[in-house]
């Protein structure tokens, strides 16, 4: 099982991804679509880190976690639109103001997604720790409540996001077309996955979800309160879909009240591939999918999702816990 | 039994039912842990120590009895709570953390960090030496005596009164488990223990008070120096002769 050749294969499925494109796109168009699909990963990551967390940690299936993406797009949206009414930071010439609007509509959806996971995990998913089925049952029901809710709230309609106006267009650089708002993703993304690893290795409250991940019986014989930790684990997974809404409904510039449930799929499989609970099997997994689908998405265009789910195959068949264990 | 009357116990289980799913598993469970002892729970498999051990934890609730805790009833208290009062547990399984340091592995178990508890760290590295050499490593890379040795010493930085030791031995070999033994002997200085064991020798050699499980009921109790001597018991409630 553990021959040197399958130890290593996953290395050469991230080395085969990232460099066998070069053999068919110009490097131009290969840097372009690089940087398209780091970005698009570290979206991924964003949603797929909450929803692996939550599984690792809480051992929940948490179908709804696209619904909370969807609440987290739309509170971004109404928080970027009001803040920017009545301070017009979102059109102003300075990057500065641009990133504060950008990040205050961001951390407004995080916190108040981050609350409504809390009401989702005490009302709805505490009854069902243990059943695996009826977390399905209970969280595609809360899915479709959380989307109505969005309908009602909001109206059936697409809304265009605003988006700041220095986030827009790109930058040559040595003749290359860089998009700006991708690398804003990325250096957000980046900070986001360093901040919440530097969390979970270097404080003491980091240690006991790692740990919980591994053995929750353990942990409250150890004299912590679970629950507790239960829920701020749902919080901080829930605002991370939040926050991960918020900068999609930005990259693609618009908002809908299913965009959460096609979302999910991507996640999914991002979790999985790197293994369920792990934060950095999260981040690898997501920038794998990001990177092959833009990849493939410019050679063979409907051949994209399949990609993924090829690459889920493919990694899932060499590693069943996916690439990194959990915890790490 | 011989026990001194005047010694309250620091626990007292009495008459306590857990089920398992449907499963009546304890039908019936008494024993008294007294001070300065190390009381063995004795039996076959499947007699219902275990469950007794995580019954006092609360990871399986009684839905009968009482248990005591010096003077206060911890019966239908949550596992932290109840952990928190002084109890400390290794299950059967050790319950190590294997992704995680050693280290980290008392970073979680301790519950404050001051200097007692670095006091008690001194202490466990004393008994445990292994301990201190491996403090970085990862818990998964230990050997299986090591890895019980972190299991046994984790609650310990706590001060807790009492520790349940569900079978340190399984797994080991017999040099291993003589050092074993060795070592919780030295831990009765610090703290009074409930061991669950199925073998003899380590039973024998760790024990004061004895009581033996039979379908999920405590059905003898005494002090260990007489099963020792009495081969029928040994015979009917352990399938042993000897110390073996």
């Amino acid at each position: 099982m553990n021959s040197p050749w399958k130890r290593w294969l996953p290395t050469l499925i991230v080395l085969a991804i990232f460099l066998l494109p070069l053999l068919l796109i110009s490097p131009k168009t290969y840097i372009t679509l690089t940087i398209s699909g780091l970005a698009m990963g570290m979206l991924l990551f964003l949603v797929a880190s909450g929803f692996s967390l939550i599984f690792g940690f809480l051992s929940v299936l948490n179908l709804a976690h696209g619904a909370l993406f969807t609440w987290g797009a739309y509170i971004g949206f109404t928080s970027f639109s009001l803040i920017n009414q009545w301070t017009g930071w979102g059109g102003s010439d300075s990057i500065f103001l641009n990133i504060i609007i950008f990040l205050l509509a961001l951390i407004i959806a995080g916190l108040l997604v981050g609350l409504l996971g809390i009401i989702t995990e005490r009302l709805v998913i505490r009854p069902v720790y243990g059943s695996h089925l009826f977390q399905i049952f209970i969280t595609v029901g809360a899915m479709i409540v959380m989307e109505e809710l969005i309908r009602i709230v909001w109206g059936p309609n697409d809304e265009v996001m605003p988006v700041p106006i220095k986030f827009m267009g790109s930058w040559d650089i040595f003749d290359v077309v860089v998009s700006k708002y991708p690398l804003i993703a990325i250096v957000i993304g980046l900070i986001l996955y360093l901040t919440l690893f530097m969390i979970l290795r270097k404080t003491k409250i980091g240690t006991i979800v790692r740990a919980g991940v591994e053995n929750p019986e353990m942990v409250q014989v150890m004299g912590h309160n679970i629950y507790r930790y239960f829920t701020g684990v749902f919080a901080v997974g829930s605002a991370l879909a939040a926050i991960g809404g918020g900068m999609w409904a930005t990259f693609v510039k618009s908002i809908h009240p299913a965009m959460g449930g096609e979302v999910i799929v991507f996640a999914l499989i991002v979790a999985i591939i790197g293994g369920l609970g792990s934060m950095t099997g999260s981040v690898v997994g997501a920038l794998l999918v990001g990177l092959s689908y833009n990849y493939v998405a410019y050679l063979v265009p409907k051949a994209a999702l399949g990609i993924t789910m090829l690459l889920l195959v493919i990694i899932l068949s060499i590693r069943p816990t996916g690439l990194f264990p959990e915890g790490t | 039994m011989e026990v001194d009357p005047v010694v309250e116990p620091i626990l007292k289980v009495e008459g306590i039912h857990t089920f398992i799913g449907k499963h009546h598993i304890l039908q019936g469970v008494s024993f008294e842990v007294h001070p300065g002892k190390v009381t063995v729970l004795l039996g076959r498999n499947g007699a219902g120590k275990s469950t007794t051990l995580r019954s006092i934890m609360g990871l399986l609730p009684p839905s009968q009895g009482t248990i005591h805790l010096k003077n206060r009833t911890i019966q239908g208290l949550k596992p932290y709570e109840i952990s928190r009062l002084g109890i400390g547990f290794v299950p059967e399984d050790r319950g190590i953390y294997n992704l995680l340091t050693v280290e980290e592995n008392f970073r979680v178990a301790m519950l404050q960090e001051d200097g007692k508890s670095r006091e008690m760290m001194e202490t466990v590295f004393e008994i445990f030496p292994d301990l201190k050499k491996f403090w970085k490593t990862t818990a998964g890379n230990l050997s299986g005596g090591q890895k019980q040795m972190l299991a046994i010493a984790r609650p310990l930085v706590n001060r807790n009164e009492l520790l349940l030791i569900d079978e340190p031995s399984k797994g080991l070999a017999p040099i291993i488990i003589d050092h074993l033994i060795d070592s919780i002997n030295k831990l009765k200085e610090i703290t009074v223990m409930i061991l669950v064991e199925q073998n003899f020798y380590m039973a024998s050699s760790l024990g004061s008070d004895f009581y033996l499980f039979d379908d999920g009921r405590t059905v003898y109790h005494g002090q260990m120096e007489e099963l020792v001597q009495n081969e029928e018991l040994k015979k009917k409630y352990l399938g042993i002769s000897g110390t073996n």
